[in-house]
C-alpha cells in the first residue's frame, strides 16, 4: 500500500473536471484509489461521491494506493495532484 | 405597453415575439419489472445513447462558443458514466425490481440533494446538471425527444428555467434573448447567453404571463426590463440603446484578450475597483487582470452592528475565490469623513476631512482592525491577495499595521488555519504626507496605490464636495502630478510597484502622463477596463514621453 498526502491549491477544489480526468488516469491501473479527507473516504473511481467531499482549496487530503502495480500508479497518481489540483 | 422587471445577466437590447419553450415531459411511470437483467440492459443501452448524444453536443458547443462550454457536456459525460451513480441505479433495478426511468428519477433526485446540499455555490450548480443528465437518459429511455423552436423567425425566448442541454440544443439564429422566470446569475443559461453575447433576464417569475405568447417584446439586459407592446416612445429610445450597445460591443469585443501594451511595448496592467462580490462578473466580462481595490466598507455600511470575522472572510473569499488566482488587492475599512456609520459612535467633529477616518479609526480601536485582518489572513488561502491601508501619514503607522498583521499570523499559526505566506502589503498614497514621505514608505511595503481623489483635495487643499470650489478642484493641477512622479520615482528606487485607484485612472487624457512617468497599475470601473485598453494600444510613449516630462516641471506649466 502506498500513500501520500496532498493539499488542494485549485480555487474551486476538487471539481467537475479535474475528478473527471483523474477517474480516467486511475482507470489506466488496477490498484484501488481512495482519497479521504478527516473520517470521510471515498473510491476516487466514483466522480460524484468524490465531488460530494466538497473537497475546497486548502484542504489536505490523503490519497491511498493499493494493488499490483501500486509503485507505477502512485507515482502517476502525485504528479496529477500537483499539476491539475 | 406592460413592463415587467427581472434580473438582467446578460447585456444587450433585443426586439422580437416572444415564444415560450415547448418542454416535451416525459411522464413517468413505476412499475415492478420481471426481469431486473433485461431492465439493466435498456438502462445501459440508454445511457450509451446519452453519452453519445453529450459528446456530439459537446463538439457543438465547442464551434458555438468555445471549450467553456463544450466542458460543460464533458462534465455531464462523465457523469452519466460514473461509476455511483451507476451502481446507485443498478440497485433499484436489480434489488427492488423497479423500471429503468423510475430508477434514474430516483438516483437524479438522491444526488441532486446531496450537491444541493452542499456549502460551496460551485457544487450546488452541479444539482442541476445530475437532473439534466438523468432527463436524457429518461429521453432515451422513453423516447421522447426534447422541444425546440418551431417559428419561422427569430425570438425572445422564454422558460420557466433552461437546462443547459437545453440551450445548447437551440437553434441559435432563432434566438434574439432568453427570459426564464427563475435561475441564477451563474446558471448556464446566464453564462452561455453571456458566451454568445445574447441579452438574458432572470427571475421574472409569474408576471410572464402565457397570454404573451406571440406578442412583440423588446428585453434589455443592463437594466432587466422587459417591455411588452412597447409604446413608440419606449421603442425608438430602446431601439437607439440597442444599435449604440452594437456599435461599442463590436469595438470592444475586439480588444479582449489583447495586452495593455503600447505601440513601443511598455506594459500596464489595467485592475478594477469593486465594491463587493457581487462586481466580480462585470470585471471578469471586462477582462481586467486583477481587483486593484475592493473596498471593504460596505460590509460594514450594509448592517446594523460590526460585521463577524467570518462574515467579512466568506465575502473576501467569494471574491478571491472568483478571481481564479488574479491578484485582489483589499482595501482595509475606510470610513470616516464623508463615511459615517451609526453603531461606530464617532463624535462629531469639526474638520471630518482631516479628522479620525479609515487606519487612524483601527489603530485608535485595534480590535476592529483586528477582526478584519484576521478574515483577511483567512480569506488569504484561495486566491492572490494584497491589503492596502488608507490615510497614511507616517511611516509608524505602517509599521504598527505590519506589527498587527504578524499577530494575525503568528496567531493563525497557532490554531492551524491556513493562508497564504505572500500576501502582498500596501498603502494608499492620498495625503501630501505620504507623496513626501514616499522614499521612507516604500521601504516598508509592497505597493503604493494612489488615491487621487483624496490627494487631490488634500494636495490643493480643497474640499472636493463643495461645489463652489470646482474650478480650484482640479486633479489636472501640475502639483498633482508631480506628487504622483515622485512616488512613482521613489517607489521604484526601492522596487515597489504603483497604481492609481482614483477616479483620475480612467481619465484617457492622462493616460499618456501616467504612462511616461511609468505607473504600473490603473485601477478603475470595469466598464472602463477596456476603453482604457485601447487608448494604451494606441499610445507611442517614446513619442509623447520626454515632451510631458518637461512639461510636469516647466514653471510656465501653472495651469
Amino acid at each position: 500500500m502506498k500513500s501520500f498526502e496532498y493539499t488542494i491549491t485549485d480555487p474551486v477544489g476538487i471539481h467537475a473536471r479535474p475528478a473527471g480526468i483523474l477517474v480516467k488516469e486511475i482507470k489506466k491501473y488496477a490498484s484501488t484509489v481512495t482519497v479521504s479527507k478527516g473520517e470521510k473516504e471515498v473510491n476516487a473511481l466514483k466522480l460524484m461521491a468524490l465531488m460530494g467531499m466538497g473537497i475546497k482549496q486548502g484542504d489536505t487530503v490523503k490519497v491511498t494506493i493499493e494493488g499490483a502495480d501500486e509503485d507505477v500508479a502512485a507515482a502517476a497518481i502525485e504528479e496529477f495532484f500537483k499539476a491539475n489540483l | 405597453m406592460i413592463l415587467i422587471q427581472g434580473k438582467g445577466v446578460s447585456n444587450g437590447v433585443a426586439i422580437g415575439p416572444l415564444y415560450y419553450y415547448q418542454r416535451a415531459k416525459a411522464t413517468i411511470t413505476r412499475y415492478e419489472v420481471a426481469d431486473a437483467e433485461a431492465e439493466w440492459n435498456r438502462f445501459k443501452d440508454a445511457q450509451a445513447k446519452a453519452i453519445e448524444q453529450l459528446g456530439e453536443l459537446a463538439e457543438k458547443a465547442r464551434e458555438e462558443a468555445g471549450d467553456e462550454a463544450a466542458l460543460l457536456f464533458e462534465t455531464h459525460q462523465m457523469m452519466a458514466e460514473d461509476m455511483e451513480y451507476e451502481e446507485a441505479i443498478q440497485t433499484a433495478i436489480q434489488d427492488t425490481l423497479l423500471n429503468a426511468e423510475a430508477a434514474v428519477t430516483d438516483t437524479a433526485a438522491q444526488f441532486a440533494e446531496m450537491f444541493a446540499a452542499m456549502e460551496d455555490p460551485y457544487f450546488q450548480a452541479r444539482a442541476a446538471d445530475v437532473k439534466d443528465v438523468s432527463s436524457r437518459i429518461i429521453a432515451a429511455l422513453t423516447g421522447v425527444v426534447q422541444g425546440g423552436i418551431n417559428s419561422p423567425v427569430p425570438v425572445i425566448l422564454a422558460a420557466d428555467d433552461l437546462a443547459p442541454s437545453e440551450t445548447v440544443q437551440l437553434d441559435k439564429s432563432k434566438i434574439l434573448g432568453f427570459v426564464t422566470e427563475g435561475g441564477s446569475g451563474s446558471s448556464h443559461t446566464a453564462i452561455l447567453a453571456r458566451t454568445m453575447g445574447i441579452p438574458a433576464i432572470i427571475g421574472v417569475g409569474d408576471q410572464l404571463k402565457p397570454e404573451y405568447e406571440g406578442k412583440e417584446v423588446i428585453i434589455d439586459g443592463g437594466t432587466g426590463n422587459v417591455t411588452i407592446d412597447a409604446d413608440e416612445d419606449a421603442k425608438a429610445h430602446l431601439l437607439k440603446k440597442m444599435e449604440e450597445q452594437q456599435k461599442m460591443r463590436e469595438m470592444l469585443e475586439a480588444l479582449k484578450g489583447q495586452p495593455n501594451e503600447t505601440l513601443d511595448g511598455q506594459k500596464i496592467k489595467v485592475y478594477c475597483n469593486i465594491g463587493g462580490p457581487d462586481d466580480v462578473p462585470a470585471v471578469l466580462s471586462n477582462d481586467a487582470g486583477g481587483v486593484g481595490l475592493f473596498r471593504s466598507e460596505f460590509l460594514y455600511l450594509n448592517c446594523d452592528d460590526f460585521p463577524s470575522e467570518d462574515v467579512q472572510f466568506e465575502a473576501y473569499k467569494k471574491v478571491l475565490a472568483d478571481m481564479g488566482g488574479r491578484e485582489v488587492v483589499i482595501r482595509t475599512l475606510d470610513i470616516g469623513a464623508d463615511k459615517q456609520i451609526g453603531y461606530f459612535n464617532l463624535p462629531k467633529e469639526e474638520n471630518p476631512a482631516l479628522g479620525n477616518r479609515a487606519l487612524r479609526i483601527c489603530l485608535n480601536r485595534p480590535e476592529i482592525f483586528h477582526t478584519q485582518l484576521r478574515a483577511l489572513f483567512r480569506a488569504s488561502a484561495f486566491g492572490r491577495l494584497g491589503i492596502m491601508f488608507p490615510m497614511v501619514t507616517s511611516v509608524w503607522e505602517v509599521k504598527e499595521a505590519k506589527k498587527m498583521c504578524d499577530r494575525v499570523r503568528d496567531e493563525l499559526t497557532k490554531e492551524g488555519i491556513p493562508f497564504s505566506e505572500d500576501v502582498e502589503i500596501g498603502i494608499m498614497i492620498e495625503t501630501p504626507a505620504a507623496v513626501l514621505m514616499s522614499d521612507r514608505l516604500a521601504k516598508e511595503v509592497d505597493f503604493f496605490s494612489c488615491g487621487t481623489n483624496d490627494l487631490t483635495q488634500y494636495t490643493l487643499a480643497c474640499d472636493r464636495q463643495n461645489a463652489d470650489l470646482g474650478r480650484f478642484y482640479n486633479p489636472h493641477h501640475p502639483a498633482v502630478l508631480r506628487a504622483l512622479k515622485m512616488v512613482c520615482d521613489n517607489a521604484h528606487k526601492n522596487g515597489v510597484w504603483v497604481g492609481i485607484c482614483g477616479e483620475l485612472g480612467a481619465d484617457l487624457e492622462l493616460t499618456e502622463t501616467f504612462l511616461s512617468i511609468g505607473i504600473d497599475e490603473l485601477s478603475v470601473s470595469p466598464r472602463s477596463v477596456l476603453p482604457l485598453r485601447q487608448k494604451i494600444r494606441e499610445t507611442d510613449v517614446s513619442q509623447v514621453k520626454e515632451k510631458l516630462l518637461a512639461d510636469l516641471l516647466s514653471d510656465e506649466n501653472t495651469i
